[in-house]
């Protein structure tokens, strides 16, 4: 006859490691919760007063930037980010997805391979060097435009938007190429059985049942576009009046760094308004996009 | 079963296929008859997967195959010039494995293959998507659901969805791969009658594991083994008195 064994622990609960693993997990997880509670925080006390100062109202809806002047009205630089934001987006997202579909569908292995390391490439790229570029190359270009329509010549909306555009083209793709791999294959065998063509196949039922990925290229397209103020300076003609295609623009995130160095007192505290805005600005597109994301996946998984 | 006046529907002549270097396929010569069920049976890996997805060129998405003879349907070679797929597939629907209706509404699912091929009308789509739906015997669990994601079926509703979706674009041929072998056994009885009640209408190849599903829906058996066509007759002929030594090992179980 064997012995048999006893499950009974020998020690009663968790171990010592087990229990001081567990610990640490929980510090690293605090960590990020602590650094977002306290960065809205710092940004609500930081910039919050000059808001209640100024007045909400005149803070957001106000139609003229003019510290020395202490009026502190940010609407042009909101519909300015919501422009050039918007344009690229519009712009980058059916580019970023067609070319998603060439990489995970239509293009062969090795092409494919060269591209995406190319588009990889595309986002390491330093925000300055697109600046860089887009003065140097896009601006000069736009100038042409402008003498041609009689339009004074200077940094513009346009530009700022093209710049976006490359700048959030790499998210798109990667996120949205990622999502279409991921559609079973077994719907685009049926499209095919069924007498799609190739094509059909892949816009009636892969991009369609890949939405809910494309979604989250879109946020995160828009969170970087909307974020970036580097590029933006250096194209944007940075003057604080309501936007035109054409015209010189200036965005939330321009506004700081531009005028950070010479700025003190209220202008400085106007500033850290500015910031708040934008903090608000990029929470609420957060929460809209995450829950229409929501509702497009509780379709999709039925 | 196998009445006097079966018309051929579609045949094949010393059909081969490679994937690669594998020869998959050895010369396969069989007809397939107009409104009956034609089973296919042999152990996985024998070839009838494939020899099914060869008479709507399904394998055409894979690059390494390689394929040589004829699939004559209906007096045109398959596999010959000027040859429209979508035609082809419209004409040859296909049933897979396990039931694979698109993430939509269950009203979609159906008028896919319809608008795919042209038909915008929304009063005609209605009709095609009720009569589909009767005719594959799931119309009155689901028609106050049109709307409603078709995912959120049981695997059996969704199998049969599936068939009716294959119904919407007025095949001739159904090739089903396996259809119940995702299901339990009430959906799959579910199935074999709707099966039996197609075959009025439809020519049905099915490929199947379950030798007992051959023998009770299928008016033809053809027994395949390592990529040959082994032996093919009526079912009743198959199942009680087989020519070849193999046919009869295998349909006894004595090996697999």
């Amino acid at each position: 006859m064997s012995e048999t064994q006893s499950i009974i622990a020998v020690r009663k609960g968790k171990s010592g490691v087990e229990r001081t693993m567990n610990l640490l997990f929980l510090l690293c997880g605090l960590t990020a919760v602590v650094c977002v509670v306290f960065m809205t925080l710092y940004m609500v006390v930081a910039g919050g007063p000059i808001i209640a100062k100024v007045g909400f109202f005149d803070f957001v809806f106000g139609r003229t930037w003019n510290p020395e002047n202490s009026q502190f009205g940010i609407f042009p630089m909101i519909v300015s980010s919501i422009a050039a934001t918007g344009g690229a987006v519009l712009i980058a997202l059916p580019c970023g997805v067609l070319v998603a579909v060439f990489l995970a569908k239509l293009a062969p292995d090795r092409i494919a391979a060269a591209l995406r390391a190319l588009i990889d490439l595309l986002a390491g790229i330093p925000s300055v060097v697109y600046g860089l570029l887009g003065a140097i190359l896009l601006v000069p270009l736009i100038f042409n435009l402008q003498t041609a329509l009689r339009l004074p010549t200077s940094g513009n909306l346009l530009a700022a938007m093209l710049i976006l555009v490359i700048m959030i083209l790499p998210t798109i793709i990667s996120v949205s190429e990622t999502a279409i791999r991921a559609v079973p294959k077994e719907y685009e065998d049926a499209a095919l059985a069924l007498g799609s063509t190739r094509l059909q196949s892949i816009f009636k039922v892969s991009i369609p049942a890949a939405k809910s990925g494309i979604v989250a290229g879109i946020v995160l397209g828009t969170g970087r576009a909307i974020g970036e103020a580097m590029a933006v300076i250096m194209v944007a003609g940075n003057a604080a009046i309501m936007p035109t295609l054409l015209g010189p623009v200036r965005l939330l995130t321009t506004s700081i760094p531009i005028e950070w160095a010479y700025s003190s007192g209220t202008h400085r505290d106007a500033l850290y308004g500015i910031g708040l805005a934008l903090f608000v600005m990029i929470m609420a597109i957060n929460t809209i996009f995450r829950k229409t994301l929501k509702k497009g996946g509780a379709f999709d998984d039925g | 079963m196998k009445g006097n006046t079966e018309i051929q529907k579609l045949r094949t002549e010393d059909l081969h296929l490679y994937y690669g270097d594998v020869h998959a396929l050895k010369g396969i010569n069989m007809d397939v008859h107009s409104r009956c069920i034609t089973a296919l049976i042999g152990p996985s890996g024998c070839g009838k997967s494939t020899f099914l997805k060869t008479l709507n060129r399904m394998n055409d998405t894979i690059p390494s195959v390689k394929i040589t003879g004829k699939v004559i349907l209906d007096g045109e070679d398959v596999y010959g010039k000027n040859v429209d797929v979508t035609v082809l597939r419209k004409k040859v629907g296909m049933v897979f494995q396990s039931p694979n209706p698109f993430p939509m509404s269950i009203y979609d699912n159906i008028a896919y293959g319809p608008r795919v091929h042209g038909q915008k009308r929304r009063h005609e789509l209605d009709e095609i998507v009720e009569r589909s739906l009767t005719s594959a015997a799931i119309w009155d669990e689901v028609k106050d659901r049109l709307k409603k994601p078709a995912l959120g079926l049981s695997g059996g509703q969704q199998q049969r969805l599936c068939i009716a979706r294959c119904l919407a674009t007025q095949p001739e041929i159904l090739l089903m791969d396996e259809p119940t072998s995702a299901l339990d056994p009430i959906s799959t009885s579910k199935i074999e009658e709707l099966i039996y009640d197609l075959k009025k209408e439809y020519s049905i190849v099915i490929v199947t594991h379950n030798m007992q599903q051959a023998a009770r829906v299928s008016d033809y058996t053809a027994f395949f083994l390592l990529g040959e066509l082994i032996e093919y007759d009526t079912t009743n002929a198959i199942f009680s008195s087989p020519k070849v030594q193999q046919t009869e090992n295998y349909i006894t179980g004595r090996f697999g």
